[in-house]
């Protein structure tokens, strides 16, 4: 009976099929806890389904590379789902291209600050240089982010974690902080959302309003642009190589 | 649906081949999303130029397979998250300036591009 067991548990820790099920599940359960709270923005699907699998993981002491066997199918959809920004994108692209200067501007200047303030607040906090490096570029989408920490002497695996930590922070808090500023207009919270919190400030946005979403969606693909671009360029002239 | 599923696999082929191919720093996919929104806008020109005041449309299937992709976008984010688990130790010996960049830091950025984005569309459009 205990061998039975035993052999049932290796089954189950080695079968991408149990990792599948567990995300989706944690996944749904994320939906249904953010349903019950009335879409609190602090209740973020995203955040509750990490948060369960990683206990899970703890708890179990199953390793993150056996669960990631599984996981995989799920994350290599990013791909895809990048690529289709570009439907809801040419959807607004009318109201877009009106105030191209404007977004472009905009999404520029964001990202350029969010770098700057990571980095500044980073070394009033006594990060070591590695460590700051690697929070740089914690605004764009993971894996441009890693290729930049890559190439300022950063971390990429740590620059990987903050990535989402700052998506989560984005999509949770960001809503509030811009009603509490007075950002009412939809384009300007989707840029500001989709240029700080790229892909998960995205995915929040995206089911609040289809214009933010848009938004938020150019905001990431243009950011992702500018600072695999210029955070190299800037890194280097201010803080030497 | 299969059509725009390969459609949008090949445009996110042709974005790492190009970025890989000429060493560009940004990702395949963001490339492959600039190709297929491009592609897009050119296919209507050459549809609705009589018509100009229709409403574009992407093709329904390629709706289709967007909406479901994007409406669960968050899930997508969800096994490279839990990686999390990886850098306990590293979070942990850097957690103070780790949590304040990324707490601040978020917060600070986001009121600073949001304000300027609204200020901006305001001025010019």
């Amino acid at each position: 009976m205990k061998d039975e067991l035993a052999e049932i548990w290796v089954y189950l820790a080695r079968e991408p099929l149990t990792a599948l099920t567990a995300t989706l599940l944690a996944w749904m359960a994320g939906l249904k806890i953010q349903q019950w709270t009335g879409r609190h923005p602090l209740a973020n699907p995203v955040l509750i389904a990490v948060a369960l699998l990683a206990t899970g993981l703890l708890l179990t002491g199953i390793d993150y590379r056996a669960y990631f066997a599984g996981a995989q199918f799920v994350h290599f959809l990013l791909g895809p789902a990048t690529v289709a920004l570009a439907i809801p994108l040419y959807r607004q692209w009318r109201v877009v291209r009106r105030s191209f200067m404007a977004v472009i501007v905009s999404i520029v200047a964001g990202g350029m600050f969010s770098a700057a303030s990571g980095v500044a607040l980073a070394m009033l906090f006594g990060a070591a240089r590695d460590v700051t490096a690697s929070l740089a570029p914690k605004s764009v989408t993971t894996p441009v982010a890693m290729g930049v920490a890559e190439r300022i002497g950063g971390l990429p695996s740590l620059t990987a974690a903050v990535v989402i930590c700052s998506g989560i922070v984005g999509a949770s808090l960001g809503p509030l902080i811009l009603t509490f500023c007075g950002v009412t207009d939809w384009r300007a919270r989707g840029l500001a959302i989709g240029t700080v919190s790229h892909g998960i400030g995205t995915a929040r946005a995206l089911s609040v309003n289809p214009t933010a979403g848009a938004f938020s969606g150019l905001a990431m693909g243009l950011n992702a642009l500018a600072t695999a671009i210029l955070l190299p360029l800037l890194w280097h002239l201010i803080l030497g190589s | 649906m299969i059509g725009a599923i390969t459609a949008l696999l090949v445009c996110q082929l042709a974005g790492e081949l190009i970025s890989r191919g000429l060493h560009l720093p940004v990702p395949g996919p963001v490339l492959g999303m600039i190709m297929l929104l491009i592609g897009l806008l050119i296919r209507d020109r050459r549809t609705t130029s009589a018509t100009s005041d229709a409403e574009p449309r992407a093709p329904d299937s390629l709706n289709h397979v967007a909406d479901a992709l994007l409406g669960n976008l968050g899930l997508l984010f969800v096994p490279a998250g839990v990686g999390v688990v990886l850098y306990g130790p590293l979070l942990a010996r850097n957690w103070a300036s780790i949590a304040v960049a990324v707490f601040v830091g978020t917060i600070l950025a986001i009121a600073f591009t949001g304000r300027l984005a609204q200020a901006m569309l305001r001025r010019f459009g």
